[in-house]
């Protein structure tokens, strides 16, 4: 993922070279590896690491995606870890991906936010280039694409899986996409979640969710949906009420993307926090099936 | 086959320069001002998708007159190393400085080695966080720069337009009065041209307009592009005043 040329040792004395003004792609990726730009980390380096490269370099964690009425709703715990060392207790691993998306991601921290970066500069320079911004179909397809040119180090242990939502303005709602390491793309219905926490914040989330929630309560099942990742999932971070660390929340809808403030989730996570003082183990579902809802 | 003339290098330096000033002056103009919050780009253009404005970067925008295909290469070039240093660097070091000396060496060696200038002029500019470190560079066919202050008129009949200009326009006007203003030096500019014989007071309509502003009260991403609607609510707003 290091540059080993700056950006202007590619450009001749004369200004602009041919790569710069040709007219044959939108992408940003495509532009940089017409110009030699190498992104990916030497793959015998990554070989070294492979062996141990679970113990030595952070990984990022649980990351959960949720619809609601209006849109998506996505969180991100704090935690990053490196075998049994908290690497970082603050890492932010949910983003805006452009105006009207979100993109998680679990894995490789290192890769994982250099992979968050270039596929938020792709949209934007599509977007600029084009004077249009992608569909949310083309935007969840692109990711695909970065994340393929990444087979080769995740095959070495450097695996990263993102999450992706958004709002789709075609279909006039939130949509969630999922993706495994060799760049498959499944859309996901309702709710999903990716890393190490992900399959307790499943089975959370497939209980918490209702069809038609508004935002609070999205986010709510979000929180809750991460809690009980932390509360069995020792890589994934639970709310750090001493430091006031909470869980990332991004939400979208036609309006745009806007990530929560520590006040806002603040006020949410203190609510989770209290009520599971007297209900460890969160809020329980109804036993007998109840077909009208 | 006829015996090659001597042509000296001075006649064909100055057959190219006339050669792209008059395309260039065929078009229509674009106007690119200060205003208090930052900086508004007007350009006469019925076309609502092939733009003459449009975003380069986070603070900077680019504006072109000429020939459409060439300005077009010009700006999606200027995109990708804007994107390429921001990406390898940070976006904060992605400078107008930087941008309008690639495109004055990109010129300047086309206009030179070439037999066929582009026939375009630019402008890009960058908002500061203050009106006075707002930075316009204005680039000519032959890849010489000027630092404007203020504002530029290019293209078309831009002696009109900065004629105009320069007796109206101050510094800190508010939006709806810059715009104001752009319509009135815009419309001069085409009655000398199109119709000589109409009425020369009437004013180009909104819908005839591709109007962008760097708008520093924003955050990140400065560039926006006004539609029909709010340039027509803004003009009312400054009539009204």
């Amino acid at each position: 993922m290091t540059a080993s040329r700056t950006p202007d040792s590619h450009r001749g004395p004369t200004g602009l070279a041919n790569a710069y003004t040709s007219a044959t792609s939108s992408s940003f990726a495509d532009f940089l590896n017409s110009i030699g730009h190498d992104r990916e980390a030497p793959t015998h380096a990554a070989g070294q690491l492979s062996g141990q490269a679970g113990l030595q370099i952070p990984h990022g964690t649980t990351i959960v995606a949720l619809t609601y009425a209006d849109g998506v709703v996505m969180a991100g715990d704090r935690r990053a870890t490196m075998g049994n060392v908290i690497a970082q207790r603050d890492i932010e691993k949910v983003f805006p991906a452009d105006d009207f998306s979100l993109v998680g991601i679990a894995g490789a921290a290192g890769i994982a936010v250099e992979l968050v970066r270039l596929f938020c500069v792709e949209l934007e320079h599509y977007e600029k280039i084009e004077g249009t911004a992608l569909t949310l179909d083309g935007k969840a397809n692109r990711l695909s694409g970065l994340l393929r040119n990444n087979l080769g180090l995740a095959m070495q242990g450097l695996a990263v899986v993102p999450l992706f939502g958004g709002f789709d303005a075609d279909e006039q709602r939130g949509r969630i996409f999922s993706y495994d390491v060799t760049g498959g793309r499944y859309e996901e219905r309702e709710h999903h979640a990716v890393g190490s926490g992900s399959s307790f914040a499943r089975g959370s989330l497939k209980k918490l969710y209702r069809s038609g929630m508004s935002a609070e309560q999205a986010v709510l099942a979000a929180i809750e949906a991460l809690y009980d990742a932390a509360d069995d999932d020792s890589a994934t971070g639970g709310p750090d009420m001493s430091r006031r660390i909470y869980p990332v929340i991004g939400v979208v809808d036609q309006r745009g993307v806007s990530m929560w403030d520590d006040e806002a989730t603040g006020a949410l996570v203190e609510a989770v926090v209290n009520a599971r003082m007297s209900a460890p183990d969160g809020p329980v579902a109804p036993l007998t099936p109840s077909p009208g809802e | 086959m006829s015996m090659p003339f001597y042509v000296s290098p001075e006649q064909v330096m100055r057959d190219k320069a006339d050669y792209a000033r008059t395309g260039i002056a065929r078009g229509r103009s674009v106007v690119v001002m200060q205003y208090r919050d930052g900086i508004a780009f007007v350009a006469e253009n019925p076309s609502r998708a092939l733009h003459k404005i449009s975003e380069i970067y986070d603070r900077i925008g680019f504006a072109a007159v000429g020939k459409y295909n060439e300005f077009e290469s010009l700006r999606v070039a200027g995109v990708r190393l804007a994107d390429l240093r921001g990406y390898s660097y940070d976006r904060r070091d992605v400078t107008v400085r930087s941008l309008a000396n690639a495109y004055a060496q990109t010129l300047g060696t086309i206009f030179t080695e070439t037999p066929k200038p582009y026939e375009v002029e630019i402008v890009v500019a960058e908002a500061g966080t203050t009106t006075e470190t707002d930075q316009i560079y204005r680039l000519s066919f032959d890849g010489s720069v000027a630092d404007e202050h203020g504002f530029v008129a290019m293209g078309g009949q831009s002696d009109v337009v900065q004629e105009i200009l320069t007796q109206r326009w101050r510094s800190s006007m508010d939006l709806n009065e810059t715009l104001a203003l752009a319509v009135d030096a815009l419309s001069a500019a085409s009655a000398t041209t199109a119709n000589a014989d109409e009425e020369p007071d009437v004013l180009l309509a909104p819908a005839g307009l591709e109007t962008a502003v760097l708008d520093r009260t924003r955050t990140r991403r400065l560039f926006r592009r006004l539609s029909v609607a709010e340039v027509t609510e803004l003009l009312a707003e400054s009539d009204g005043a």
